[in-house]
């Protein structure tokens, strides 16, 4: 799950991460208002939403007057906002923060991830603040300082004071760094981050140590535990179809294609979309119905691909061990019944009760057309597709 | 011999009394795993399915001798149960448990390393399968219908894929000697090339499936070592040919973050170390069918 950059400065001041001044603004006269508030004669009006690469497309704007101010805030608000991460569609921007700007004259990186290959937290810094740490990695590998989290203390002083004189900061600037890098590090641990980024992390004239930016990601799976990370959710940054899918346990993600699948299983559903394209075929949609499956959550598979107007065919495979072959089966039915599925639909069953399954999608006297194996499936599903395309009406009734 | 799990190996199921794990050992007992009891704290001194249920996994293994544990706890314990039954000197822990927290596995890892490799606990998963050795025993959900007994050993990270490829062998007369899946986790307890391993040390064995996807380092880790290490033939597949970049495909695990993380990068990378990668996920039986052929001519050849 991701936050806003303003949520991130929020819960990481909460640890112990000196932030600049700032405040949320819904509206232009709320972002004066802000301005007013803050005080000083400097501000940046920064849009919110789930991206990096906001400067870069001009989601940031440094301001002198209120007037500047109220301008941004006019510009950037209940707009689209494109970076080079959001992709084409871009995203909505409903908030600008406003924040106090001041000259600092250092900008550094300070990063934290949950490495997979190592099993550790791996903490990584740098002189270079300000740029992708991916170029830095490219243009100045050498000037890189890690360190991996030993899981059974955590992060030590001397390992967060390794990292800041290795920034070549002076003492002053060390002892607030240390607490930077410490807090950071206790809120990735104890709000189960998988990803915070501070960058740039800035040093002031006078030995102040700042998060500019902060970006946060977390686990999905520990969000039972962290209401308050799971209450920051901002559903207007993700695809709709994908937050329905959420409310009914779905795992959904949308695609470009014109085949809607529903299938069991992570691994068989990509491998599905595989197929779909080895058979010249586009997918719409991954979604992993998940095992014990119950006809209400078929039922409710069904209404989100079919709110996907690009789809043009419905593929369900199911490879049924925890589920079984009879309740999707039925499942399918009820779907059918409920539901004007008005594209054709092709089923593929097999594993536990796959005779019992079969029968029931036979008996429904539904138009279904069955498949007995993954190709044969892929195979019906994209031929659907293009008999559609020429026939220009097809589906069940 | 197979790996892991045989006729002989004595199971318990940690959340035995729970709906899953009630399902699952009912089905893990009729295929004839010996199931010796199971552990839900205070319901110890019960019993269920004919065998005894206890409060701690350190009471069930000192009544029972049980060296292999299932989990069937709710994410927010499992790390927990898993930390409990390495405790108890548990040989093997299979968790199938889907939404452990990552930085609980990272604990869970760094724990299972208190205790020296000789007395070490092997997970398998979480959030995987289970572990099947047809015609011996299942510690896991599979449908074990659709297993043949054979020579050729399964690895997959995916659960319902790795049943697509027992089947589609069983329809072209190829046995499996056992079949493990590691999990869709981005931490999990044993990779691929820990199962590799053991099925190239098993007689049993004369091939191996090893069933990938996108998302980490494992595949790519395995296929160097299979190079250096392995002569039995491995074929290998990646799901995800079509998977989006930066996006988690169901698993959390799956997921395109780094540069060799992609299905196309591992595919390359297993055929550059060897393996031979099936076509399609259609083609996964016919492609070990074609493999066992050839190292069987050359065995011939040789002879």
């Amino acid at each position: 799950m991701d936050i806003h950059e303003y949520q991130a400065k929020e819960l990481l001041s909460d640890f112990g991460v000196a932030v600049p001044r700032g405040a949320v603004a819904y509206s232009p006269d709320q972002a004066v208002y802000c301005a007013t508030e803050l005080g000083g004669w400097h501000w940046a009006v920064k849009a919110q939403i789930h991206s990096g690469g906001r400067g870069k497309a001009g989601g940031v704007k440094l301001c002198k007057t209120y007037h500047e101010v109220r301008e941004a805030a006019v510009e950037l608000l209940g707009k689209i906002l494109v970076t080079n991460q959001t992709g084409p569609q871009g995203k909505m921007v409903q908030r600008v923060y406003i924040e106090a700007a001041e000259p600092f004259e250092r900008e550094l990186y300070l990063g934290f991830v949950l490495d997979r290959k190592v099993e550790r937290v791996r903490v990584i810094a740098s002189k270079h603040g300000g740029m992708e740490i991916e170029e830095i990695a490219k243009t100045h590998p050498e000037e890189i300082i890690q360190v991996l989290v030993e899981p059974a203390v955590g992060l030590q002083p001397f390992e967060a004071r390794e990292i800041a004189f290795g920034l070549g900061l002076n003492i002053k600037q060390v002892s607030r760094a240390v607490t930077t890098i410490l807090s950071s590090y206790r809120a990735f641990r104890d709000l189960d981050a998988t990803m915070v980024e501070i960058n740039p992390l800035v040093v002031t004239k006078d030995d102040r140590v700042l998060a500019l930016d902060a970006k946060m990601s977390f686990d999905d799976n520990a969000l039972f535990r962290r209401g308050q990370v799971s209450e920051l959710r901002d559903h207007s940054q993700s695809d709709p179809r994908e937050v329905q899918a959420t409310e009914h346990n779905l795992n959904y993600v949308g695609l470009e294609g014109n085949i809607g699948c529903i299938v069991n299983g992570a691994g068989l559903a990509m491998a599905t979309m595989d197929m779909i394209k080895y058979a010249g075929g586009s997918p719409a949609n991954f979604l992993d119905v998940g095992g014990g499956a119950s006809p209400e959550r078929v039922a409710a598979a069904f209404k989100l691909i079919l709110s996907d107007r690009n789809v043009k065919a419905i593929l369900v495979n199911v490879f049924a061990g925890i589920n079984r072959c009879d309740w999707i089966a039925q499942g399918v039915v009820k779907a059918c019944k409920e539901i004007d599925v008005d594209v054709p639909l092709i089923v593929r069953l097999a594993g536990t009760n796959v005779e019992a399954g079969r029968e029931i999608i036979v008996n429904s006297g539904l138009p279904i057309i069955s498949a007995e194996t993954l190709a044969e499936a892929a195979q019906k599903a994209v031929a659907a597709t293009q008999s559609a395309h020429n026939s220009g009406t097809v589906g069940l009734n | 011999m197979s790996i892991l799990i045989d006729e002989n190996s004595r199971a318990i199921v940690q959340g035995f009394t729970g709906d899953k794990g009630t399902f699952h050992a009912k089905e893990m007992i009729a295929y004839g795993t010996k199931v010796v009891g199971g552990v839900t704290p205070g319901k110890g001194g019960s019993t269920h399915l004919g065998v005894p249920v206890f409060n701690t996994v350190k009471q069930a293994v000192a009544a029972t001798g049980a060296t292999h544990s299932i989990t069937f706890v709710a994410p927010a314990f499992c790390a927990d149960a898993i930390m409990e039954a390495a405790d108890a000197g548990l040989k093997l822990v299979c968790s199938i448990t889907d939404g452990i927290p990552a930085q609980d596995m990272m604990r869970v890892k760094r724990y299972l390393r208190r205790y020296p490799r000789e007395k070490r606990t092997l997970l398998v998963g979480p959030n995987c399968a289970g572990i099947i050795s047809p015609g011996r025993a299942m510690l896991g959900i599979m449908p074990g219908h659709i297993y043949m007994r054979g020579s050729v050993g399964i690895v997959s990270r995916s659960g319902t894929l790795g049943y697509e490829a027992a089947s589609q062998m069983k329809d072209l007369g190829i046995g499996v000697s056992t079949s493990v899946g590691i999990g869709g986790d981005p931490i999990n307890g044993s990779s691929f090339l820990d199962h590799l391993k053991f099925f190239q040390d098993d007689p049993e064995t004369e091939a191996v499936m090893m069933i990938g996807e996108i998302g980490g380092p494992q595949e790519a880790e395995a296929a160097e070592w299979i190079e250096k290490n392995m002569t039995k033939p491995v074929i290998g597949y990646v799901a995800g040919l079509t998977a989006p970049k930066g996006r988690k495909m169901g698993h959390a695990g799956a997921i395109i973050s780094a540069t060799g993380d992609s299905a196309a990068e591992k595919a390359e990378i297993m055929k550059s170390f060897g393996l031979t990668v099936a076509p399609s996920p259609s083609e996964l039986g016919a492609t070990v069918a074609q493999v066992l052929a050839h190292s069987d001519k050359q065995r011939r050849a040789n002879a």
